[in-house]
C-alpha cells in the first residue's frame, strides 16, 4: 500500500490526530488496555479462588520468594534501560539506543530463564494445572497459577523477541534461529519447555514475514512503542509477584 | 508535550530506586506475616497500585501526554477493572456461609 496520503481537491484541512500523538503510539495504547483486561481476569480468578478457599496451598517458602523477588529486580531493571534506549534513540544515538535495547532483553532473558527454573521445581514437586501434592480439595490451584504466570512469560518472550527486531532488525532472525534450534536440542523431551521452546519457531516465522515484506529503518517512536509493550510486561507483574508469591508464602 | 530529553535521566533512576524500596517493603511484609491475608492482601494491592502509577506515569511517559489522553484511558480500563470486583462478593460467600 502506498506511503503517500491521497490528498483530495478541495479538502486542506485534515481531521488532527486523535490525543494529538502518532498513530502507532495509540494503536499499543489501545491494544495495552484490552490486555489489561485479560490479565485483569485472570488475576482476579486467581484471587477469587485465594479468597475462597481456606485450604489455598501455600508452596512458596523461602527460595521461591528470594527467586521472584531477582525476577522483579530484573523486570524492573530491565525498565529501565528501556527507557534509556528510549532516550538514545530520541537525541538520534543508535548505537546506544542499540546498547540499551539488548540490555532489556538481556535482563528479560535472564527473567524467563529464572521463571522457567521457578516452573520446573513446581513440576517436579508433583504440582499439574489439574492437582498439586499439598492441597487435593483445591485442584485449581495449578490451573490458575499456570495460565496466568504462563500467560506473563508469553508476553515477555514475545517482548524480548520484539526488541531483538527492533534493535537488529534481520540480523536477528539467525540468532532467533540458533535460540530455538539449542534450546529444542538441550531441552530433554520430558520437559515442558521441550515443547514450549517452538514458540520461538513460530516467532521466527512471524518476524521473517514481517521484516522480508515491509522492511524499515526502525525510528525513536518504533522504539518508544515498543518501550511501551516492555513496560506494560513490567506492571503486571507488579500485581501477579504480590497476588501469586507473597500472598502464598510459607516461611 | 515531549519534554523527556529535557528533563534527564536522574527522574528515572529515582523512579526506578523507589520501585525497588517498594518491592522490598512488600518482601519484608510477607516475611514477617505481621497482617492476616485479608489486610496483606489489601496493603500490597496498595503498594502495587502505588508501582503501577510510577511506572505508567514516568516510564511509559502518560504524565507529559495531554490531559484528554491520560483521563480517557486510565478511566476506560480502571472502570472495566472495577466491574470484575463484583466476583469477590461470591468469594467471600463461600468462605463465610459455604458452598450452597
Amino acid at each position: 500500500m502506498s506511503e503517500v496520503a491521497i490528498h483530495h481537491p478541495g479538502s486542506e484541512a485534515f481531521e488532527p490526530s486523535l490525543f494529538g500523538t502518532y498513530s502507532k503510539k495509540i494503536g499499543m495504547w489501545l491494544f495495552l488496555l484490552s490486555d489489561t483486561l485479560t490479565f485483569g481476569a485472570l488475576l482476579f480468578a486467581y484471587s477469587y479462588g485465594r479468597i475462597s478457599n481456606p485450604d489455598w496451598p501455600t508452596p512458596f517458602h523461602k527460595e521461591s520468594i528470594a527467586n521472584a523477588t531477582l525476577m522483579t529486580g530484573c523486570l524492573l531493571s530491565s525498565s529501565l534501560t528501556m527507557v534509556l534506549a528510549v532516550l538514545a534513540a530520541k537525541r538520534r544515538d543508535r548505537s546506544w539506543t542499540r546498547n540499551w535495547l539488548l540490555v532489556t532483553m538481556l535482563f528479560g532473558t535472564a527473567f524467563i530463564l529464572l521463571h522457567g527454573m521457578e516452573w520446573s521445581k513446581l513440576i517436579e514437586e508433583g504440582m499439574t494445572p489439574f492437582k498439586n501434592p499439598w492441597a487435593a480439595s483445591v485442584p485449581q490451584f495449578g490451573g490458575t497459577f499456570y495460565t496466568l504466570t504462563g500467560m506473563h512469560m508469553l508476553h515477555v518472550t514475545i517482548g524480548v523477541i520484539y526488541l531483538g527486531v527492533v534493535a537488529l532488525r534481520k540480523k536477528f532472525l539467525p540468532i532467533l534461529f540458533l535460540l530455538w534450534l539449542l534450546g529444542w536440542l538441550a531441552i530433554p523431551a520430558s520437559s515442558v519447555f521441550h515443547v514450549g521452546i517452538h514458540v520461538l519457531l513460530l516467532a521466527l516465522i512471524v518476524a521473517a514475514i514481517v521484516l522480508f515484506l515491509k522492511p524499515k529503518d526502525y525510528d525513536a517512536h518504533d522504539v518508544e512503542v515498543s518501550g511501551l509493550y516492555w513496560h506494560f510486561v513490567d506492571l503486571v507483574w507488579m500485581f501477579i509477584f504480590p497476588l501469586v508469591y507473597l500472598m502464598s508464602t510459607r516461611i | 508535550m515531549h519534554t523527556i530529553q529535557e528533563e534527564g535521566k536522574a527522574q528515572y533512576f529515582w523512579v526506578w530506586g523507589g520501585l525497588l524500596l517498594l518491592t522490598a517493603i512488600e518482601v519484608v511484609l510477607a516475611y514477617e506475616q505481621v497482617f492476616p491475608p485479608i489486610h496483606m492482601l489489601e496493603i500490597l494491592m496498595i503498594l502495587s497500585v502505588i508501582k503501577s502509577a510510577l511506572i505508567i506515569g514516568w516510564f511509559m511517559h502518560l504524565k507529559h501526554e495531554i490531559v484528554a489522553m491520560k483521563w480517557t484511558m486510565m478511566i476506560s480500563v480502571i472502570i472495566c477493572l472495577c466491574l470484575m470486583c463484583v466476583f469477590f462478593a461470591d468469594a467471600f460467600r463461600i468462605t463465610h456461609l459455604g458452598v450452597r
